[in-house]
């Protein structure tokens, strides 16, 4: 088990490699359905399709601050530094796709609504969400590299993702009337496919980016390490 | 018990007798107002939207220059290990900090008020108890999450800059829910417009003392 791990994340891992062309191939496969494929929508016309890239950037934002929040417990109950390089790594692949979904939303938000952004629920919590892990990643360079940083960022990988839900509690009362975010879309089976196979892809792309960001944060540990012999 | 209020009356009689944060938390504020006023050139209809939110800011403004002082002076002679060296579970550490910067935060918030009264012509007596409650309420939470935060940020290399940028994004709910509770007082509403709201900002303020407690000591061990 324990070599099975440690295999995962070596540079020539058939598996990883395997999961990288697989990845290559269905984003392949799911631009065509999402391009061809997939009707398109009727009152919203072309711009609905930004929503197969859309949702399944979110859903992997917020799988991406879950695994986070898991780790960091974990991290913070077992002191193994393996738990703290999975937080790290999945931190900035969160942020990388929260910032997709908060650019992709208000291109599709300008010819829908009219307007780019606007206060509501959902739209406010991502960018809160946002703005805690863009301080999350501030912090861990601002901290240096040690045992001590891992720690306050497991802190706050559990506080931020506590809050989450309060957030949106708190919003959703202040501003009731401006819930305009759609809730759920009613998807023909032609749609439903090519949105299936763009969020299976969406997640197996997060699988393969976290793999192959716990390998470079191990290297960077592996030459601090050495750093550190040499002095 | 006797443990936390030994923490808060040591950190209190180091203000009272140098009353740094306390005064430079009275000038910023009062700074802040005056900047404000420039900013909008606010009309009576118009300062009576913004003073609910200009209160909150202010504050929490002020409440930074406190909180980054807070963990600064312990770091600042190593006395934080003399504290870790003492016999205390550090949950009650975190109790003592806590209620010492509640109580700092809440003088300077009692003293900036009058302020608003002058300049913005708020009738803040109206109601003002509930004002205060409110004020309490809000205050609590940010400073729970905010001495938490001021552990962590004081020993970073950014510190006084890390602090706002951890603790702003995480208190968003409890400035939303206490600018709402003023908001309605202001506007002279019963309680009920607003008891849902006042639930919820006594709901916070459980969750945000509850979860620093549990976790405080992963942040000071060392």
């Amino acid at each position: 088990m324990e070599k099975d791990y440690e295999q995962l994340f070596t540079s020539d891992n058939i598996a990883t490699k395997i999961l990288g062309y697989a990845v290559l191939f269905l984003m392949f496969v799911s631009f065509l359905l999402i391009a061809w494929y997939a009707p398109i929508e009727r009152t919203m016309g072309l711009v609905q399709k930004i929503f197969y890239y859309h949702v399944p950037s979110a859903w992997v934002a917020f799988l991406a601050f879950g695994v986070v929040f898991v780790c960091s417990i974990l991290y913070l109950t077992s002191k193994d530094r393996k738990w703290d390089l999975f937080a790290k790594s999945s931190v900035e692949i969160g942020v990388l796709f929260a910032l997709i979904v908060l650019i992709t939303g208000p291109i599709w938000a300008r010819p829908i609504w009219g307007v780019w952004w606007t206060w509501e629920p959902r739209l406010t919590t991502t960018l809160i969400l946002f703005l805690i892990y863009v301080a999350y990643l501030l912090l861990r360079i601002f901290s240096g590299n040690n045992e001590r940083t891992a720690r306050f960022a497991a802190v706050l990988g559990i506080v931020g993702f506590v809050d989450v839900p309060l957030v949106y509690l708190s919003i959703n009362w202040w501003a009731p009337e401006a819930q305009v975010h759609p809730q759920r879309i009613g998807m023909g089976s032609h749609m439903q496919v090519a949105f299936f196979v763009s969020l299976f892809t969406f997640t197996l792309l997060y699988v393969y980016l976290l793999i192959r960001r716990i390998r470079l944060a191990r290297v960077e540990d592996a030459v601090q390490d050495l750093r550190s012999q040499q002095m | 018990m006797k443990q936390i209020l030994a923490i808060l009356w040591k950190d209190l009689q180091v203000e009272m007798r140098s009353k740094e944060s306390l005064l430079s938390m009275l000038t910023f504020g009062l700074l802040i107002l005056v900047l404000f006023n420039f900013a909008l050139e606010p009309t009576p209809e118009l300062k009576r939207q913004i003073t609910p939110g200009l209160l909150w800011i202010t504050f929490l403004f002020s409440g930074i220059l406190g909180l980054n002082r807070s963990f600064s002076l312990e770091k600042e002679n190593m006395a934080i290990h003399g504290m870790l060296l003492a016999p205390v579970d550090r949950g009650l550490i975190y109790f003592g900090k806590f209620g010492a910067n509640l109580i700092i935060l809440l003088i300077a918030e009692f003293f900036t008020l009058p302020f608003f009264l002058l300049f913005l012509n708020m009738p803040l007596f109206q109601h003002f108890w509930w004002i205060i409650a409110i004020i309490v309420l809000g205050t609590i939470g940010f400073v729970a999450v905010g001495t938490l935060f001021s552990a962590m940020s004081v020993n970073t290399k950014m510190r006084e800059v890390m602090l706002p940028l951890l603790l702003f994004p995480v208190s968003t709910p409890i400035l939303l829910a206490a600018v709402a509770c003023l908001r309605e007082i202001m506007a002279g509403e019963p309680f009920d417009t607003y008891q849902q709201w006042f639930t919820l900002l006594a709901a916070f303020d459980v969750i945000f003392v509850t979860i620093p407690y549990l976790i405080f000591e992963y942040v000071i061990e060392e």
